[in-house]
């Protein structure tokens, strides 16, 4: 229990980590990156001929979804990086973007059935294999912060979620199989109404990979921020043992 | 006294033969896994409305959420029952790899849920009216393939459970995600095969079941010693 100390003098900043600022430049450029994005999707970027205003969902859905797999694959590599080096810092980082991955992980699924309903006319679509995909991999990462909520050892519950990190990205390729073969039978032609992204008019696409760039910025800003509470967290029980 | 100990397959068969005859002598959890599965099948029976899907064509769907649960009854005491008196502890100290343990428990787990499956099935075939045929030694043989990937990962998510403060309650939540990909073709494939359809319309599904046996037999063999107090 010696290690978190040493991991505050070690990362790599010139300031202990109480001194430094929970939400820095990275969290407030993410936020004014996202407030310029939906500026210029709502304002500056035509409505979509067949969805009308409803396709506009998408600069939310679309780059959450985005946001959503860089976080819950960081997840996956921090632990293989944990069982192989054993080093708590990979451990918080598996935490901060699993917890951040499932903040995504929700928006994804709201805003899918939403957009869902006015388009499809159904609010849940099994043959969507995107949606039910996000679906299975919240209930993945649920499970992994419970888990972490569970092991009160500190050793033990990184080494339970590096196992269940590594497993569940084991598992998402398989599901993805078997809902593919259950649609496939069921569905021959998905009728899924979606702009093809090449054929996107110029406008959109720009907002479109704007909006792409800031959420990965946000999600990496998400991350920083939470992987910060952590370090704060482990010092401040560090101090009462 | 030079006894040299066992190797890995002979130490997982003496844990397993341990876990079987705890079991034996007991059978509080076989009887209670077996109750609850043929109770549940007559319960699932009044779920639908008869008139409108007839019971042979919801048996595949029943069968599978049945083994499930009554599964998820018997791994829950795969690693319980180590933690009475600490039993764990004189596992740990035994000389055999923990690989061994592992691999104990799981042939352990498997020879319990097929020995309730062996009851689920005639139970199923007796409720739900089933045609008496070769076509149930397929589903037999779709059972004992999906059986070997839940008890695969089964067994490593309850030693994960007992270490946690609400056990109970986290084998399911952990479980059952990693059961789909099992669960939803084992459902296809019996399907086909109690309809009579041809091997060649369930193999696609079957193939999903045993890539997914490999990789999780290999990948929780080598997981499990991380799951372990050190």
């Amino acid at each position: 229990m010696t290690a978190a100390p040493t991991v505050a003098r070690s990362s790599a900043s010139s300031r202990p980590a109480l001194q430094r600022p929970i939400f820095d430049w990275l969290f407030v450029l993410a936020a004014l990156g996202v407030v310029a994005i939906y500026v210029r999707a709502i304002y500056y970027t035509p409505i979509e001929a067949t969805q009308g205003a409803a396709q506009k969902i998408y600069y939310l859905h679309v780059p959450a979804a985005l946001a959503a797999y860089i976080a819950v694959s960081l997840t996956a590599l921090t632990s293989i990086v944990y069982l192989w080096l054993h080093d708590e810092r990979a451990d918080r980082l598996a935490e901060a973007s699993a917890e951040v991955g499932l903040v995504f992980l929700t928006v994804v699924l709201t805003t899918g059935p939403l957009w869902g309903h006015k388009i499809w006319g159904a609010w849940w679509a099994w043959w969507d294999m995107r949606l039910t995909l996000t679906l299975f991999l919240w209930f993945v990462v649920a499970a992994y912060l419970v888990v972490r909520g569970a092991v009160e050892d500190a050793a033990m519950r990184a080494r339970f979620s590096a196992v269940l990190g590594i497993l569940g990205a084991l598992l998402i390729p398989f599901i993805h199989l078997s809902v593919y073969l259950f649609q496939a039978r069921l569905h021959p032609m998905p009728i899924v109404l979606k702009p093809s992204e090449p054929s996107l008019p110029p406008q959109m696409l720009t907002t479109f990979l704007l909006a792409f760039l800031v959420f990965a910025v946000l999600c990496l800003a998400f991350i920083r921020v939470r992987y910060r509470v952590g370090v704060l967290r482990d010092l401040a029980a560090e101090t009462i043992t | 006294m030079t006894a040299r100990p066992p190797g890995t397959v002979a130490a997982a068969w003496l844990i397993a033969r341990k876990d079987l005859a705890i079991e034996f002598r007991t059978r509080t959890a076989f009887l209670s896994s077996l109750v609850f599965a043929v109770l549940a099948l007559c319960i699932l029976y009044f779920a639908w409305d008869e008139s409108i899907i007839a019971p042979a064509d919801r048996a595949p769907g029943v069968l599978w959420v049945v083994v499930t649960f009554s599964g998820l009854l018997g791994l829950q005491r795969s690693f319980s029952i180590e933690e009475h008196d600490r039993g764990i502890d004189a596992l740990l100290v035994a000389p055999t790899s923990r690989e061994a343990i592992y691999l104990g428990k799981a042939i352990g787990n498997l020879l319990f849920l097929c020995a309730v499956q062996a009851v689920t099935l005639p139970a199923l075939v007796l409720f739900y009216n089933l045609p008496v045929g070769p076509s149930l030694l397929g589903v037999a043989a779709v059972m004992l393939l999906a059986t070997i990937g839940i008890v695969a990962v089964g067994t490593l998510f309850s030693a994960m459970a007992v270490n946690t403060r609400m056990a109970e309650l986290l084998l399911p939540m952990l479980s059952l995600p990693f059961f789909v990909p099992v669960l939803l073709n084992a459902a296809q494939a019996t399907t086909r095969v109690l309809a009579g359809r041809p091997a060649a319309e369930a193999w696609p599904w079957l193939r999903i079941i045993i890539a997914f046996d490999i990789v999780f037999v290999v990948a929780c063999t080598m997981a499990f010693p991380y799951t372990l107090e050190e």
